[in-house]
């Protein structure tokens, strides 16, 4: 029993060394921050060391994926893991068509498979406060949140249609090395069902006031909190088995 | 698994007895990699593609019975997520979770489960399950309280469409969500809030519980 554990226990270490050559991962140090959402009485989450894909996971990698485990396939997958719109860009179950670069973000994508994916790498979906914690770096600084170029690019980004048919790679590398936080596509995280916006919690409540309700003037925190509640309100949207063409996934592994 | 190929081809004739060494590691390797884990169904009746019988994940009950959902298959699922700890929400959500149970039918309560689902694992010990339902006077075959690992739980939540998050070590917030299942394990009705009437679900628990 405990042989047996060794050998499972080696070849982890020999599968995960093998997959962390083959995709790159940024290291992120362990630190504090406040996130806009989710943060009791406003008090600092840690985050703990741990890894991520420096990029958003691609068409060429996710058909990798679907050809080891034809059940994720466009035409195999379960309804109760995937919508109708799963994979839809495709061609077909085994070819990503001409239409999507192979190394674009995969998109159309449900939760469920996309954390069968990361699984499947030896790795986890982020959680929410990593991802934040991640996403909130520009090229210099850890916190570039209260940046007022920071939030411009962001928005812009909004307002900047079908970016999700972009190659992986081109947006800004932030303070981590990492890409395409902001610029490229939503990404799925962990936790993304741990979301309140229908006043289920009299503090969240306040939270959606707090926004809505501020004052009329814009300032940079203005812009930082909106940027950023935009991203939770779309979380707060989805369900697991959902998949739309501007969602996507990326992978983190912890240290 | 293409850099093994290669590793392959590229090995001379003397290396045999290494290969013959490495060999059963990658055939090990790929097994464990072909991430198939579980995903045998039951051979008599096909399980239905939106069917949480599906879901692979691991669950223990109040007697520390170890149970996957599948094992609750040919039963209405009646499924409400909670934590025994909580003092807001969850005792009324027990309270409905009661009522609706006290006013089934007869003739379909053997057809119907009662699964309460934590959402604090690690404060839900199966011990602390298991009082909590003779606590709650929830003794009976019909109920079942289940708890699973953080990332299985999350999972489950994600099913039932309920939102919750930790806020203090001792507190969550939490949809307030009752869900029903047919007996192939489908989600087929919800009941959202606190204390509303629950008429509509008793309907459709008896409605489903007469199928055949």
């Amino acid at each position: 029993m405990l042989q047996k554990r060794i050998i499972i226990g080696f070849l982890c270490f020999i599968s995960s060394t093998l997959f962390a050559q083959e995709v790159k991962m940024a290291s992120i140090r362990e630190g504090f921050f406040v996130p806009l959402y989710g943060a009791t009485s406003k008090k600092p989450v840690k985050v703990n060391t741990f890894s991520i894909d420096v990029f958003p996971v691609t068409n060429a990698q996710y058909l990798d994926f679907v050809k080891k485990n034809p059940a994720y396939s466009r035409s195999k997958i379960k309804g109760l893991f995937a919508d109708k719109s799963y994979l839809i860009q495709w061609e077909s179950d085994f070819n990503f068509g001409k239409n999507n670069l192979n190394d674009a973000p995969v998109t159309n994508v449900s939760w469920f498979a996309a954390k069968k994916y990361c699984e499947c790498q030896g790795k986890r979906l982020p959680t929410m406060d990593e991802w934040e914690y991640v996403a909130m770096a520009d090229e210099k600084r850890i916190d570039a949140r209260a940046k007022e170029n920071f939030n411009k690019y962001i928005m812009s980004w909004y307002e900047k249609p079908k970016t999700y048919l972009n190659p992986v790679g081109k947006t800004f590398k932030n303070y981590w090395g990492v890409y395409d936080m902001h610029g490229l596509v939503w990404e799925w995280t962990a936790d993304f069902n741990s979301i309140f916006l229908s006043g289920e919690s009299r503090k969240d409540k306040a939270t959606d006031k707090n926004l809505f309700c501020g004052s009329g003037s814009i300032n940079a925190t203005d812009l930082m909190n909106y940027a950023a509640f935009m991203r939770y309100a779309f979380r707060g949207s989805l369900k697991a088995n959902y998949t739309t063409k501007n969602l996507g996934f990326r992978c983190v592994k912890n240290k | 698994m293409k850099s093994d190929i290669t590793q392959k081809s590229n090995i001379s004739s003397n290396n045999r007895k290494y290969l013959l060494f490495i060999l059963p590691f990658l055939v090990l390797f790929a097994l464990f990699y072909s991430c198939d884990k579980k995903e045998t169904t039951v051979k008599e009746k096909p399980i239905s593609d939106l069917s949480i019988y599906n879901l692979p994940s691991k669950w223990t009950n109040q007697d520390g019975k170890n149970i996957e959902m599948k094992d609750l298959k040919g039963k209405v699922l009646v499924m409400v997520m909670i934590y025994t700890s909580c003092k807001s929400a969850c005792p009324r959500l027990v309270a409905d979770m009661r009522n609706i149970e006290s006013r089934l039918p007869q003739d379909i309560k053997e057809k119907v489960q009662l699964v309460l689902v934590s959402i604090d694992p690690e404060v839900d010990t199966p011990n602390r399950l298991k009082s909590f339902s003779i606590e709650n006077k929830m003794e009976g075959n019909q109920w079942v309280f289940l708890r699973s690992t953080e990332e299985n739980t999350r999972e489950f939540a994600a099913v039932l469409a309920v939102n919750y998050k930790k806020v203090s070590p001792i507190d969550f917030s939490h949809s307030n969500i009752i869900s029903v299942f047919n007996n192939e394990g489908e989600l087929v009705f919800q009941q959202e809030g606190l204390g509303v009437n629950s008429d509509a679900t008793i309907n459709k628990i008896t409605e489903e519980a007469q199928k055949d």
